[in-house]
């Protein structure tokens, strides 16, 4: 290992690369200090994940060179990055689940000839050694299935060990993480920089770049815009060099049409899930629902929609108490619900964006139950310039799409069915921060409209912008109502978190 | 853990509980089932299924499927055959060769066109099965391998060996321990596991994926192969129309019965032998009971469903254990 001071670990000069005629990345030139823990941010598509990729073998640049320690290298695939001591782990830690933990940390590693005998003794030993050196307890020897994405990472990491990598890239790593993971893992980042290994940090969180990285490079369009330390710029310098514009902040629009009770519900109450959940939402106003994850937030949407219902309790839609037992009796309410989880319960991959927009209406592209194709282009075609969706072709399968777009294109399904609630969970998770006004701009017309909304999220700027009044659960209860005038992060964060016994219980008094 | 926990959790504790009450019950019904002559029937019928079964195996773990071993079976078994009939002076070594590389050269072809133009390799082998046993026919002028064309020590193989028990079955219970120490024990081996576990992961990882696919369907038609030779041994003929046409259902039905994922990077040299067993005890125990030989198939098709679901739920019931130890 280079000693500090001898110059970077990492020099890339004139890097480009091209998929199909498509410049993803445009000359880019950056270096990598020893003992350093650098960012590297922009939108999605800005190009970082792509450079990451190129460092780690997974691409190949179309042209520049990359200097390892001072003498030119040839990443040419994921084998000769291992050999060179450069790890990437990837945003959903890649693993062999019916391998175990301990098989998981060495396999394909460089330099093990096919017929090299497997010592199972001296495995187990390693994987041990490794997880004592990252102070995490992990059986070695159970298979990799089962283990949350946060012990998953950690066997990443370990496995970054096991072959002595100086380089470690960490794609988006906190994505899937609860604050306490995410701290757990910065404190074995800063071990591994004090070791003067040099880590790669790719994260939408700008709270969390400041609170670990050294220095920032900003990618945008392709292009790098700057490299600079991070205290050197401001959350808003950061932001205008991604989205190469200022970010207009949103302007809500007051609650002056805010009317009557659309959606209540009270005393619901699912064992092991939530417990005594009550409140309102009342039409052309936006609740927030805070709270960490795991607290319960999903599951009381989800149980107000049908997908899981409350085992007691009732939910009323304008005055009129209603039975939801399953998703389509809260459609047939007014009901939307705008999942999570885009991937498993949003989209249907396959399929092209005017049918994913058209699903939640059969009847008005197919009134004699046969679709009628014209009908269905022109209602896709005109939900794509409402909302702004860009896409190559109505035609296209949505997950072609950008995440944004994809979730851009939810949405359209069930603003289409003309829902009077409007459930949104996580609605701008992994979306680039231009997009993400447009999101709100799209939400606060929404209620403006008259729709009652309930938006789940953890990003507390965006529930602070957006909502009316804020609710927070904390471990399946309703622990703080917070109306929009007193909100602040800190409130909601005392609310949020579990701690023994002091929650004043406001909520119940809404309903 | 204690041993008896592991043990009753392990996937090849449930075949054995039922390869035990099958045999029970069929033994209720008919005492002279539990005989030792059932035991020297069931061992001489297995070898043949049990060396398929192996190859196929490995390409299961792989998230493959291999449909064309009974094809490579004829073919192998055809070739060898010739050599035995137009070549009596040459040594006999030459016709197991023959019979095993040209195994090898076949399945070499499948895992070439799988892994080249990155085919499913169901729609693959579901071709060369065809396309091989058409290829037989050419080779073998459709004329049939008599009885007097195999030499008298290849017969004697499915009979005896100097330590009593018939060759063909030490052949394959040598292939399972080979198998057994390959995948256990290399480094190839346990990338095969890799593969089928996750296959976007596995180059990602600096796994080979095209070799070592290649390498288990080669494996897997080298195997075909050498149950050629077993066929010619154990029937004294081979025909073109029907030595292996069908043998490739029931071969995937003794890996899946063991505890074979057909999702890949799960199953066992140990839970294959079962499987293996209790289609050999199965086999035997129909004419036993006087069940008619036309029952034979739908028998073995609602074995294999039976064992999916028994599989399936018994997996959510683990991982859900799993989930609840993980939160404890």
């Amino acid at each position: 290992m280079s000693t500090p001071g001898t110059g970077p670990l990492v020099a890339a000069r004139g890097i480009s690369k091209s998929f199909g005629g498509v410049e993803v990345l445009r000359n880019v030139d950056l270096d990598l200090a020893v003992g350093e823990i650098h960012a590297l941010l922009g939108e999605n598509g800005a190009g970082k994940s792509t450079f990451a990729k190129i460092l780690a073998g997974v691409h190949r640049p179309t042209q520049g060179t990359i200097s390892l320690a001072g003498s030119p290298v040839e990443i040419g695939s994921p084998i000769d990055a291992q050999r060179l001591g450069i790890t990437l782990i990837h945003q959903e830690p890649l693993s062999f689940p019916d391998l175990s933990v301990a098989e998981n940390l060495v396999i394909g590693q460089a330099g093990g000839a096919p017929l090299k005998r497997v010592r199972w003794s001296e495995l187990a030993e390693n994987g041990k050694r490794l997880m004592s050196l990252l102070g995490v307890a992990i059986d070695v020897r159970q298979p990799m299935r089962g283990l949350s994405i946060a012990d998953q990472q950690m066997v990443e990491i370990a496995r970054a060990l096991a072959s002595d990598s100086r380089l470690i890239i960490m794609d988006e790593p906190t994505a899937a993480l609860t604050p306490k993971e995410v701290e757990m893992l910065f404190v074995i980042a800063r071990r591994l920089r004090a070791e003067g290994r040099t880590i790669v940090f790719i994260s939408h969180r700008l709270e969390e770049v400041r609170a670990i990285c050294d220095r920032v490079t900003i990618f945008r369009d392709g292009e790098k815009i700057e490299t600079a330390p991070t205290a050197s710029l401001s959350d808003a310098d950061i932001i205008r060099r991604m989205i190469g514009r200022p970010l207009g902040e949103f302007i809500h629009r007051g609650t002056s049409h805010v009317g009557a009770v659309a959606l209540s519900v009270s005393g619901l109450t699912l064992p092991g899930r939530f417990e005594n959940i009550s409140f309102d939402v009342r039409k052309g106003e936006i609740v927030g629902l805070g709270g960490l994850v795991g607290a319960g937030r999903t599951d009381v949407a989800r149980a107000i929609f049908g997908v899981a219902p409350a085992a007691s309790g009732s939910i009323a839609v304008n005055g009129k108490p209603v039975a939801i037992r399953e998703p389509t009796d809260a459609i047939a309410n007014g009901i939307a619900f705008v999942p999570e989880d885009r991937a498993i319960a949003g989209i249907f991959r396959t399929l092209s964006v005017e049918s994913n927009i058209t699903a939640a209406v059969p009847d008005r592209i197919a009134p004699h139950g046969l679709i009628r194709r014209a009908a269905e282009k022109a209602i896709g075609l005109e939900q794509v310039r409402k909302l702004r969706i860009r896409l190559a072709s109505l035609r296209q399968p949505i997950g072609e799409l950008s995440g944004g777009n994809q979730q851009k294109a939810i949405l359209a399904r069930w603003l289409l069915s003309e829902p009077e609630i409007l459930i949104l969970d996580e609605p701008t998770r992994g979306i680039d921060i231009g997009v993400k006004a447009e999101f709100y701009e799209m939400i606060g017309d929404l209620a403006a409209a008259g729709r009652a909304i309930l938006l789940i999220s953890s990003e507390l700027p965006e529930l602070l912008a957006l909502s009316n009044r804020i609710l927070v659960m904390c471990e399946g209860r309703l622990t703080a109502e917070i109306p929009r005038a007193e909100a602040t992060q800190e409130a909601i964060m005392q609310a949020a978190v579990p701690r023994s016994g002091v929650h004043s219980h406001s909520a119940g008094a809404a309903a | 853990m204690s041993l008896v926990r592991r043990l009753a959790r392990a996937r090849e504790a449930g075949i054995l509980v039922m390869l035990v009450l099958f045999s029970l019950v069929v033994g209720l019904i008919e005492p002279r089932f539990l005989s030792g002559e059932t035991v020297r029937i069931v061992l001489l019928a297995i070898p043949l299924i049990m060396v398929a079964a192996m190859g196929e195996m490995m390409v299961l773990l792989a998230r493959h499927v291999d449909l064309s071993i009974g094809s490579i079976l004829g073919f192998s078994a055809i070739a060898a055959g010739m050599v035995f009939r137009d070549h009596p002076e040459w040594p006999l070594f030459i016709g197991f060769a023959v019979a095993i590389l040209s195994g090898a050269a076949l399945g070499f072809v499948n895992g070439l066109i799988v892994t080249l133009f990155r085919l499913p390799s169901i729609i693959v082998t579901l071709g060369t099965l065809s396309l091989y046993r058409g290829l037989l026919f050419i080779l073998s002028g459709s004329k049939q391998i008599d009885p007097n064309d195999i030499p008298e020590p290849i017969i004697r193989m499915a009979q005896t060996s100097p330590f009593g028990i018939p060759w063909i079955v030490i052949i394959a219970f040598g292939v399972a321990l080979a198998t057994w120490l390959f995948l256990t024990f290399t480094q190839v081996g346990r990338q095969i596991y890799a593969i089928g576990s996750n296959p976007g992961a596995a180059p990602l990882r600096g796994i080979r994926v095209v070799p070592v696919t290649i390498l288990v369907f080669t494996l897997s038609g080298a195997l075909a192969g050498l149950a050629g030779i077993i066929y010619a041994a154990r029937f004294g003929y081979v025909n073109p129309g029907i030595t292996g046409v069908g043998f490739e259902f029931t071969v995937i039905a003794a890996v899946v019965i063991g505890g074979v994922s057909i999702n890949g990077g799960i199953g066992s040299v140990a839970g294959t032998m079962l499987g293996v067993l209790f289609l050999g005890a199965v086999q035997v125990a129909l004419p036993i009971l006087g069940v008619s030989g036309f029952w034979q198939n739908a028998i073995y098709g609602g074995i294999i469903l039976i064992a999916l679901v028994i599989d399936r739920t018994v997996r959510a019931g683990g991982i859900r254990g799993l989930l609840a130890r993980g939160t404890a």
